[in-house]
């Protein structure tokens, strides 16, 4: 929801800090999410991370999720899925291009980076562009698996 | 009058260890030259006179001629092909190649092909959307993004690889640039993302018009302060104004330019108000010209491109230098 989505924007601090501690119990869950099969977790999982994330972010589920490195604001909300930073049209306003009635996603990225600790030099990391064989699977798995050194 | 095959005109120039390309865009630059560049209006026809009709109109006065790649997404003529009918007659065109239309088997492709047909200089560009041209019900693309896009472009020439990593057998020799608008929004963040597309393999940019100077040296002085002015050649974006009215509706209506109030009062006041958008044209190049990292300016004259020698000439920042161009020699 696009109320939702700015505030989240503006508590990126407090968000990023939740995620890095749940990221961390994620990864010691290796073994049963191993013992379970990330094959069979995928859709389960995939479809809790598709609610939590699409309520807090407005989450399009592109499977390699890049919020810690846009300041908690989506980037696949930009209606170029500009991955790595604004186009040269934002308007005067700060509002979208493209669609007049949205806040440019990375005009609220940016607003975000600065409070959120390594979030500025973070956003100077050039993503990759998008594999879009992940799209609609759990980012979080990916993450897990690729922390362990199993991907 | 510099003598005919003069260095400076970039035709002679040595390419040197260290160049990307064979092009006189890049020999220009790196020969420490204030280079001109200058937009062509694609044409809506299959025929090349009409291309070569509106390159001529800059003989003698550009180092670089950029093809658009359905620029405000309008459809035109491709810039594959606009640049390489240039090429083919000696010209140095810059390629530009937007994301919007394209994914990337079809890019790395079109890279691949305008480097073999003699294209030596390619923007990479995201491009604007759908819903700002002439096919609004089309589909917009946007597989990769600008930084994304020049990653691949260095790596085709660099580690001659495809994206997915599979070898080619012959790098594609290109001088590869980017834009920016330093008057777009977030302000403080515009010369940071210069660093990014520099980082991406960025080497020289051409920015969106700039009719703020405030903004434009402030800019500057950030991307000086980010260490970046010998890294990249900036080529700051000019264009002549038609009217007060024009300018207006340009700032109002087209995203991301910004034209301060005192410069439409100017226009306003004028009784010949295009030959004013001229003479405030050749205002803008001078005060770029003595901007401390600006490389060049590259001009936009959109519909009044025949405008273009007489803005180069008044400017006065070629110095006597005449850019090469087929024909001349």
């Amino acid at each position: 929801m696009y109320s939702v989505r700015l505030w989240s924007v503006r508590h990126s601090k407090g968000l990023n800090a939740f995620y890095k501690g749940f990221e961390s119990v994620l990864v010691r869950l290796h073994p049963l999410f191993k013992a379970i099969g990330y094959e069979r977790l995928e859709k389960p999982v995939a479809a809790f991370e598709r609610t939590v994330k699409g309520v807090l972010f407005d989450c399009q589920m592109c499977g390699q999720c890049a919020l810690s490195s846009t300041g908690m604001s989506c980037p696949m909300n930009c209606p170029k899925t500009l991955r790595n930073g604004p186009c040269g049209g934002v308007r005067d306003n700060g509002m979208c291009e493209v669609k007049p009635e949205m806040r440019c996603v990375w005009v609220e990225g940016f607003k975000g980076a600065e409070q959120m600790p390594g979030g500025v030099p973070a956003m100077q990391v050039v993503q990759f562009a998008v594999d879009q064989r992940l799209k609609g699977k759990s980012s979080w798995l990916k993450v897990v698996r690729e922390k362990v050194g199993e991907s | 009058m510099m003598p005919a095959g003069n260095a400076m005109t970039g035709e002679s120039l040595e390419i040197l260890p260290g160049h990307s390309s064979p092009g006189r865009l890049e020999r220009v630059l790196r020969a420490g030259a204030f280079a001109i560049t200058a937009e062509l209006a694609p044409p809506d026809s299959a025929n090349p006179a009409d291309v070569y009709e509106r390159a001529k109109l800059f003989d003698g006065y550009v180092d670089g001629i950029n093809a658009t790649d359905g620029s405000g997404a309008n459809c035109h003529m491709s810039s594959v092909a606009v640049s390489a009918l240039l090429a083919n007659a000696g010209y140095s065109p810059v390629m530009q190649i937007s994301c919007r239309d394209k994914n990337r088997i079809a890019i790395q492709g079109d890279i691949l092909g305008a480097a073999a047909l003699g294209v030596a200089n390619m923007l990479c560009l995201s491009g604007d959307g759908v819903q700002a041209g002439d096919h609004p019900q089309a589909k917009p693309v946007f597989d990769l993004d600008c930084m994304s896009l020049l990653g691949i472009a260095r790596g085709l020439r660099e580690d001659m690889k495809f994206q997915s990593g599979r070898k080619i057998t012959s790098a594609p020799r290109v001088f590869l640039g980017a834009a920016e608008n330093p008057s777009g929004l977030p302000f403080e963040w515009r010369a940071r993302r210069l660093a990014k597309k520099v980082e991406a393999g960025a080497q020289f940019i051409q920015t969106q018009y700039c009719y703020d100077m405030p903004l434009l040296r402030s800019f500057m002085q950030e991307v000086e302060a980010l260490g970046l002015r010998d890294k990249v050649f900036i080529l700051a974006g000019v264009g002549p104004l038609r009217s007060a009215k024009a300018a207006d509706w340009m700032r109002t209506n087209v995203p991301g330019i910004h034209i301060p109030d005192a410069l439409i009062k100017r226009m306003a006041g004028a009784q010949d108000q295009a030959a004013e958008g001229r003479q405030l044209c050749v205002d803008l190049i001078q005060e770029m010209h003595e901007i401390p990292g600006i490389s060049g300016v590259h001009i936009m004259a959109y519909r009044q491109e025949d405008s273009v020698p007489e803005i180069v000439e008044r400017s006065g920042v070629l110095k006597g230098r005449k850019p090469w161009y087929p024909g001349s020699n």
